[in-house]
């Protein structure tokens, strides 16, 4: 097989952050190869330089022997390059046909609707990617998107096919369809780059893989010829140690109880009547794949989103009735998931982001004036405490890194001495030193005898973290188990939907 | 009684006559707003529209010529405000507001300076009204619909003409996806910049028209502070119609109905005309607070775009 | 005091900007800008009583200034003060020539505190209520209120209740107990410039004191944020447009009260909408905008005196206005220049140190 996509000595640079160091990368025709990397190992970096979106500070990239330089997607789209996003390039109110031809719409003035779905349905039939043309995508499934998105390089004719994450948002079925197209796209001689930090799916489906660690290629191997622990160890630099020191302990009361919770979005329940509780001095972790209500069931408990039936009683106190404000006040402290638009005010100094949910009670503030003192005082000491940096005060929120953002978060949760944290995604995006930090501070808390209700993405921290394990899917938990046995393909098949054997 | 007000035909003809500076700033802010750029300067733009109209038609010593000046000099009002707000995106709800105070102040300084203080000569050229041979003969029909000025029946083609463009061509295609998803709309190879410039250029263009209407079509003079606030009406005009041409239209037609019904009501002398003259901003008032929940605009409009981000 | 010095550095950047352009017009239609800037400056600070009339009409502007500040800060873009500037004067008048036998301060107390109220109402209820209910654009709905409350003005006093009988349509005298008295006589300064600091500090305390402040700013600056920090997010939203139309209603009846002491049937006072451009150019700081509401009062008297001696029309300061506001909204201008900059030098120190 000869030699299609060519990668020399790639390197980029983003101020303090060497993204990307003397990357290589050889992509032969026809195959499927996996770049497998941990977040933040610099697999995103790499695709977006091949895409024209950055250009790199040194190194080349070849296309069939000729030597490439995007300043642009344009050009690489061009050049016989297509990539489909981990976030989609779609528009919502647009139709499917609409989407795909955009940009290389046939013809001059007018749009020719009828040729333009006609052509897109041809397609659909040739790649086996069965779509309505004249569907509008915002009512698409997520999978069904990723299928326009796939339509969309082969409409303008790529050659090579780049997949960022394609299953980061996907149901099992939808992964299990994925990876059928990907496999007959390869019987078609395409040849494609499929980038995960899921070593099952790179273990199933590619032919190589190329291991990305810190920046660095470490290692090209053939899938065939290599075991999941040896990937794991390539890809983490050492044996892997998953296990959390998690001292034994008996969980006490239960502080949070929620009975038969629905919760509804528009016209959508997102949550259709979840019963669990979370008692002091556990962790409770919520697995599930994204957009399986988890999120919703959350936020209701907050208090953010309102309960349609259902009940939620905090320390022996139905709450569900009782706004945010309320249920603060009562000893329920929330790391939320989306820390820019929920968790910070960036435009705040830090000292305000500090006292976000406590702000107007003592000692902040008295007879609706607040005081400056305590204020700084209490930020002083949390800056300092959690090491957040810049180590200023006052500086404004938007100007700190994403991991000492989450730490002001943190901080500012934790100190609280809540009854109950919910921590919704705490670590995503983070980095290993601040992640670290992060789960001791969970486990603190439950040292000290408090619940916590940990929801995340990431199987692994789900199942080092916590002391049960509850997974939801389709808005519905499908089973609770005791942490410490679960194993990772019970949890699997529970969060894709299938019901475990009864077991005692 | 108010059966019968509604059978004048008189009435009907000036609610299609008090429409047209409503529905063509309207349909502006649609372009604009299509392609993503919050446009709540149509106010001052139909105010150089209406200026630069009537001072090109003294210049030239005719109105066409005078129209054509109006919608120039709105493109250029509308460049300015394009590049401050698309290439150095800045916050285009406060452009916007520069640009009604800048136009307010700017015409009335030119109208002094050029015109001095007694405003503009009456000799100015005055758009034609148009008798079309038959329609203009059937009874009802033909005077509210058979004589009207020239300007309305280019406001009526121009909506036509949007649609088409917004949603039967490739370019019109282009615009929506920009005001849509811009970052999509990049990566398949679309100048975001360009088209937004456009859809705000055209936005200008129309709005302008709008106030040349006001001067050229309607008064046959410049009074400062002439749009009396009807760019304001139309950006409700075109929530109220959902970002569409035709939407916009109609929503035009029922705020155009509101002052008719007013200019008709002040000549029975029953009620205050101050209190009458209330009718079309309360109306609209209650439009966008029926409607508003209801209607979606377009996801990225009035974000400016940065890419890489 | 460097965050000050910075704060500051935009603005006057933006106004030395906007004369040169004023320069430059006046420059084409054959002025001589420096006679025109010369006459404008002494008609606003030359002597006593035109530094008198410049501080007396910075009055209104920095009170309706600081309540498009207060809407501004919670996120409520509050177009319409010219209109809540009436509503205030009407109140303030009714209560100023209706009431009678009231002690003086107490009388002009009870006319600007009805007055404040029912600018705060105006704003409030049906554009307050329009955006936190319906999500109604508050640009659009404060303006149409801007248009009912001119109109309801000129009714009141050309055939409403407040009308005067008489030929020139305007209200009656307020009593002499309602009128606060001047600072120095025979000009427009009265005592009401201590009623506009008052104010400043005030709005101060609150904005940045408080937690109702703290409130209003969380949600101006992230709606999800404070909603997660437990803010009743449409309660605030409302809250600012009233607190918004309380301080333009002050200076509606601060105005009446201590200047022109009736109403007359005009069609703007034009202090709604310069308050838009007082707290644009004071970038919302309550301390900021009695400067920058002393610079457009400046603009405003001097411009004037401008028209008499040089002949150029008194609106090219509201020209120049606009140019301001379009240079604040465009100060994204300056970094991306520096940044521009920034970046040249850094390549020019890689390449001289490869």
């Amino acid at each position: 097989m000869s030699v299609c996509l060519e990668i020399k000595n790639l390197t980029k640079r983003f101020p303090g952050v060497l993204a990307n160091d003397r990357v290589n990368l050889e992509l032969r025709d026809g195959e499927i190869h996996a770049i497998l990397g941990e977040n933040g190992a610099g697999k995103s970096t790499l695709v977006k330089m091949i895409y024209g979106l950055y250009q790199p500070d040194s190194g080349s990239i070849s296309l069939h022997g000729q030597e490439l330089h995007f300043s642009s997607p344009r050009q690489a789209i061009q050049a016989g390059i297509g990539m489909v996003h981990q976030h989609f390039m779609l528009i919502p109110a647009l139709t499917v046909a609409e989407n795909i031809v955009l940009g290389s719409e046939p013809g001059n003035i007018h749009y020719r609707r009828k040729e333009n779905e006609e052509v897109i349905r041809q397609l659909s039939k040739q790649y086996h990617l069965e779509i309505d043309p004249s569907a509008k995508v915002g009512d698409l499934t997520v999978g069904l998107q990723q299928r326009v998105e796939i339509l969309k390089v082969f409409y303008r004719k790529a050659k090579v096919l780049i997949l960022d994450e394609p299953t980061a948002l996907l149901t099992p079925q939808e992964v299990e369809q994925l990876i059928q197209v990907m496999e007959r796209l390869r019987e078609q001689g395409i040849p494609i780059v499929f980038i995960s930090h899921k070593l099952d799916e790179v273990k199933r489906v590619s032919d190589r893989v190329t291991v990305m660690r810190a920046g660095k290629t470490v290692a090209t191997v053939e899938t065939a010829k290599t075991t999941p622990q040896e990937l794991a160890n390539l890809m983490v630099g050492r044996e892997v140690v998953l296990q959390v020191s998690k001292p034994p302990q008996t969980a006490g009361k239960p502080v949070l109880e929620v009975q038969d919770l629905v919760v509804a979005q528009g016209h959508a329940e997102k949550v259709r009547g979840v019963s669990f509780e979370v008692r002091q001095g556990e962790i409770f972790g919520l697995a599930g794949i994204d957009g399986n209500g988890q999120f919703e069931l959350v936020d209701a408990i907050t208090g953010l989103l309102p309960a349609k039936s259902g009940k939620v009683v905090f320390r022996g106190n139905d709450i569900t009735k009782a706004n945010v404000h309320k249920r603060t006040t009562a000893g329920i402290s929330y790391i939320p998931q989306d820390r820019h638009a929920d968790g910070l005010v960036l435009d705040f100094e830090l000292t305000e982001n500090f006292v976000l949910r406590d702000f107007a009670r003592a000692p902040f503030a008295q007879f609706g004036q607040m005081h400056r003192q305590a204020i700084e005082a209490h930020a002083e000491r949390l800056s300092e405490s959690f090491d957040v940096r810049p180590h200023r005060i006052h500086a404004i929120a938007r100007n700190l890194s994403g991991g000492n953002q989450q730490k002001v978060i943190l901080a500012r949760e934790v100190s609280r001495e809540p009854e109950l944290l919910i921590a919704a995604q705490p670590t995503r995006g983070l980095d290993v030193g601040a992640i670290q930090f992060i789960h001791d501070k969970l486990l603190e808390l439950r040292a000290n005898g408090k619940a916590v209700l940990l929801v995340s993405l990431e199987l692994d921290e789900i199942m080092s973290l916590s002391d049960r394990i509850g997974v939801i899917h389709d808005g519905r938990l499908m089973a609770v188990l005791p942490g410490g046995q679960a194993t990772r393909e019970q949890l699997g098949l529970l969060m894709t939907g299938v019901k475990l054997e009864k077991e005692g | 009684m108010f059966w019968h007000i509604l059978a004048q035909p008189e009435l009907w003809a000036a609610t299609l006559a008090m429409a047209t500076p409503l529905a063509l700033p309207a349909l502006g802010g649609t372009f604009s707003e299509r392609s993503g750029v919050v446009n709540i300067a149509m106010e001052g733009i139909m105010l150089i529209g209406a200026f630069f109209g009537v001072y090109a038609a003294c210049l030239t010593h005719s109105a066409w010529l005078g129209m054509l000046g109006g919608i120039i000099m709105g493109a250029v009002m509308s460049l300015i405000f394009a590049w401050v707000t698309v290439s150095i995106g800045a916050d285009q709800v406060v452009v916007g507001m520069g640009v009604n105070i800048f136009a307010a102040g700017l015409t009335t300084f030119l109208l002094n300076m050029i015109f001095g203080y007694g405003g503009t000569p009456t000799s100015t050229p005055h758009l034609p009204n148009i008798h079309i041979p038959g329609l203009s003969q059937v009874p009802f029909i033909g005077p509210v619909l058979g004589q009207q000025n020239v300007v309305v029946y280019i406001m009526l083609l121009a909506v036509i003409a949007s649609h088409y463009f917004l949603f039967h061509t490739n370019l019109g295609l282009r615009l929506r996806a920009v005001g849509e998803n811009p970052q999509a709309a990049d990566t398949a190879g679309i100048n975001v910049w360009n088209m937004r410039y456009l859809g705000v250029i055209i936005g200008g263009m129309l709005s302008s028209l709008g106030g040349v209407y006001l001067s050229l079509g309607l008064l046959n003079s410049f009074e400062p502070n002439m749009s009396s606030g009807r760019g304001y009406i139309a950006l409700a005009a075109m929530i109220f119609g959902k970002w569409t041409p035709f939407g916009s239209l109609g929503a035009a037609l029922l705020f155009g109905f509101s002052t008719a019904l007013s200019m008709y009501l002040q000549g029975t002398g029953n009620i205050s005309t101050n209190i009458i003259q209330m009718l079309p901003y309360a109306l609209t008032i209650l439009a966008l607070v029926g409607l508003v929940g209801r209607s979606t605009e377009p996801a990225a409009d009035g974000i400016p775009y940065e890419p890489n981000k | 005091m460097r965050r000050v010095l910075e704060g500051l550095l935009t603005p006057l950047v933006s106004i030395i900007i906007a004369i040169i352009i004023g320069m430059m017009v006046m420059l084409a239609t054959g002025h001589n800008p420096l006679q025109a800037y010369a006459a404008l400056f002494s008609g606003a600070f030359g002597s006593t009583y035109n530094l008198s009339n410049t501080i007396a009409s910075a009055i209104p502007l920095i009170l309706s200034g600081l309540g498009v500040a207060v809407g501004f800060k919670a996120g409520q873009f509050n177009i319409g003060a010219e209109g809540q500037y009436w509503i205030g004067s009407m109140a303030a008048v009714w209560v100023g020539y209706s009431v009678k036998g009231l002690p003086p301060v107490l009388h002009i107390a009870l006319a600007i505190v009805l007055a404040t109220v029912a600018a705060g109402l105006w704003a409030g209820i049906i554009p307050g209520l329009a955006k936190a209910l319906f999500g109604a654009h508050v640009v659009i709905t404060t303006m149409m209120m801007s248009y009912i409350a001119i109109f309801l003005n000129k009714y009141m006093v050309e055939n409403g209740p407040m009308m005067e009988k008489g030929f020139t349509p305007q209200s009656p005298v307020i009593q002499n107990s309602a009128m606060i008295p001047k600072l120095i006589e025979r000009t427009q300064l009265s005592w009401g410039l201590f009623i506009a600091l008052a104010a400043v500090l005030v709005v101060y305390w609150l904005l940045f004191k408080t937690t109702l402040g703290f409130r209003l700013r969380a949600v101006g600056s992230n709606t999800r944020g404070a909603k997660y920090a437990g803010i009743n997010v449409p309660l605030y939203m409302v809250l600012a447009l009233f607190i918004s139309g309380t301080l333009a209603g002050l200076a509606g009846a601060v105005q009446m009260l201590g200047v022109q002491q009736r109403l007359y049937d005009s069609f703007t006072s034009g202090y709604g909408f310069t308050a838009i451009v007082v707290a644009l150019l004071a970038n919302n700081n309550p301390f900021g905008i009695i400067l920058s509401a002393l610079f457009f009062a400046a603009l405003a008297t001097g411009g004037q005196s401008m028209q008499l001696v040089s002949g150029v029309p008194a609106q090219l300061t509201d020209v120049i206005s606009g140019i301001i506001i379009f240079l604040l909204a465009a100060k994204k201008i300056m970094p991306v220049i520096r940044k521009k900059w920034r970046k040249h030098l850094d390549l020019a120190t890689e390449r001289g140190a490869q």
